[in-house]
């Protein structure tokens, strides 16, 4: 096959990619985008399989079935609440592949100082240096996701300074590459200090907002891989790596901006360490008395309710609760109730979590309101249910100067007439931090694990 | 094509392509930011025809081949998993089939 064919070939994946992030923008659209994106992928593969001849067919086609065969497996198995954990995993072996690469092309390259390019130098020192970077950290938040490691921040002093030091110091080395220290090792160092880099990037970021580092994470693998693309004079890599890069960036502002908090802030203020001083401020403040309430209390007041709204949070996705949610929900349909789901847009490990578990219990996308629909609603609905959501109804958010999350845009639940939380124990969130909604007079606690309380519910209003 | 001619034509589109990334992503809903993230995840995928390109080139030695191999393992976990995934989720977005039902 020519090269010219192939590039034509090329640009049609091109296409296909930009239609396929085009139909993501429509629920109806959406699998059919994915489907296009895929086969668009199929053609570039195989274009480049065949342009690669009869040099190495096997080892691409055993390659392919090891990797592919790993990827098809974990990706059928893995739990719909797994989800966060499995994309980083995803994100994190594509940064991988782009530092290969580099290595890869640098070694082929040395033998002859002085032939390739600057510009080509420069690409293999930042693919390489960007791609550990997204290796490395993903695998850490993969084990935090996983809880092979505490979900809590990890800090130590003058972290800031020495990630930054580090970071310099790698810069540094790339820059040097680039401009003739033309030596493997120099791009080892690069790369190992990426990977490095990562780990130490990644560990002091709270769980609770590791939705935001894979979403950055996804973007610096995109971008690397874009870089690739110039080590390797290829269009298609250039194009989709960038897109990715691109996209991943916007969704990683918009993330923020739903936390009401910049970019900086989240990545380097280690969230949630502060929380020991505030939590004790916040139930010194309340009084510290809870009321807590029988499923057959509960069911009572939903069975009777106008209007009521779930919330759900990670505790929903934890338990799998989200179709005994749904059947609860369903049966309090049947009785005239009203009912809706608020879903925060951090809620869960990643934006759109909630929206994804209760879609998989078939849930129709519209009874799900998005915070700014949602929120003037509460003050006519009868009963708010908190399913294993924590900081994204924290009133501390609104009032609280001293509290991580002050300024972080909630769900105001306390304006509707009785809130129930459903929650396992008094312990503070994944993120630490206690909540003042938990005394309000207003609120009920049902304790237990969400989904046996949600089972109980539905028990109890059947029987009603 | 000489190769600074080549190196501004690959800026161009890189610069396109940036644009492009931003316009098209900022008409998603939050309803599919999860799928989104998970779908971008496997069009970076792409990063397996790289290594393919790297694994077919003539070898110095089994350092390359050995970096290209393992470099097409991790690119085909990234590209197969990220669309099956993808797939997995948006499998789920459906619209209400039927009005619900009475249980009684």
């Amino acid at each position: 096959m020519s090269a010219k064919v192939a590039d034509l070939l090329y640009l049609i994946s091109i296409v296909t990619f930009i239609l396929a992030l085009r139909f993501l923008s429509n629920p109806a659209t959406a699998r059919r985008g994915n489907q296009i994106g895929a086969a668009g992928m199929l053609v570039a593969i195989v274009v480049t399989w065949i342009k690669a001849g009869s040099t190495s067919w096997w080892a691409i086609v055993l390659g392919m079935i090891i990797g592919g065969g790993f990827g098809a497996v974990a990706a059928r198995k893995v739990k719909m609440t797994a989800m966060p954990q499995m994309v980083a995993l995803f994100n994190g072996v594509g940064g991988g592949a782009a530092a290969l690469i580099a290595l890869a092309e640098l070694h082929r390259f040395l033998p002859d100082p002085g032939r390739p390019h600057i510009d080509v130098l420069i690409a293999i020192a930042f693919s390489g240096l960007i791609g550990a970077v997204s290796l490395a950290g993903s695998m850490i938040a993969f084990a935090k996701l996983q809880e092979l490691i505490g979900g809590r921040p990890i800090t130590y002093p003058g972290q800031n300074v020495g990630n930054m030091v580090l970071l310099a110091a790698l810069f540094a080395c790339a820059v040097a590459l680039s401009i003739g220290v033309q030596d493997q090792w120099l791009l080892w160092i690069v790369v190992g200090g990426g990977a490095l880099f990562g780990v130490l990037f990644v560990l002091p970021i709270g769980g609770a907002d590791m939705p935001v580092v894979i979403s950055l994470l996804n973007a610096f693998t995109g971008l690397a891989v874009a870089i690739g693309g110039f080590e390797l004079e290829n269009n298609v890599l250039i194009v989709a790596g960038m897109l990715v890069g691109a996209s991943g960036t916007l969704l990683t502002l918009m993330m923020g901006k739903a936390m009401n908090r910049s970019l900086g802030n989240l990545l380097f203020s280690a969230f949630g360490q502060v929380s020991a001083g505030a939590a004790a401020v916040a139930a010194g403040d309340a009084g510290g008395t809870v009321r807590s309430a029988s499923a057959e209390d509960v069911a009572v007041m939903l069975a009777y309710a106008h209007k009521v709204v779930f919330v759900p949070g990670y505790g929903l996705a934890v338990a799998q609760a989200q179709h005994d949610v749904r059947q609860l929900a369903d049966m309090l349909e049947a009785k005239g109730v009203e009912v809706t789901y608020a879903i925060h847009p951090v809620a869960g490990r990643m934006p759109g979590h909630m929206n994804v578990l209760l879609a998989e219990a078939n849930v129709p996308y519209t009874q799900l309101k998005e915070m700014d629909e949602a929120n003037p609603e509460f003050s006519r609905t009868d009963v708010a249910v908190v399913v294993g959501a924590n900081d994204v109804v924290n009133p501390d958010a609104r009032t609280n100067q001293g509290s991580p999350i002050y300024g972080m845009p909630i769900l105001n639940v306390d304006n509707a007439q009785t809130v129930v939380v459903l929650k396992r124990s008094m312990n503070p969130g994944f993120a630490g931090i206690e909540n003042p909604l938990f005394y309000n007079p207003k609120t009920v606690m049902l304790f237990g694990d969400a989904k046996e309380s949600i089972v109980k519910l539905a028990q109890s209003v059947k029987a009603l | 094509m000489s190769h600074n001619m080549l190196l501004v034509f690959e800026v161009t589109i890189l610069v396109l392509a940036i644009f492009l990334g931003f316009e098209v992503i900022s008409k998603v809903p939050t309803l599919l930011h999860t799928p989104l993230m998970s779908g971008t995840n496997a069009i970076h995928g792409i990063v397996v025809v790289g290594a393919m390109i790297v694994l077919a080139e003539p070898h110095k030695g089994a350092f390359t081949w050995i970096v290209g191999f393992l470099a097409v393992v991790l690119g085909s976990a990234n590209v197969v998993g990220g669309f099956v995934v993808t797939d997995r989720m948006l499998e789920m977005f459906k619209k209400r089939e039927a009005p619900p039902k009475d249980p009684e």
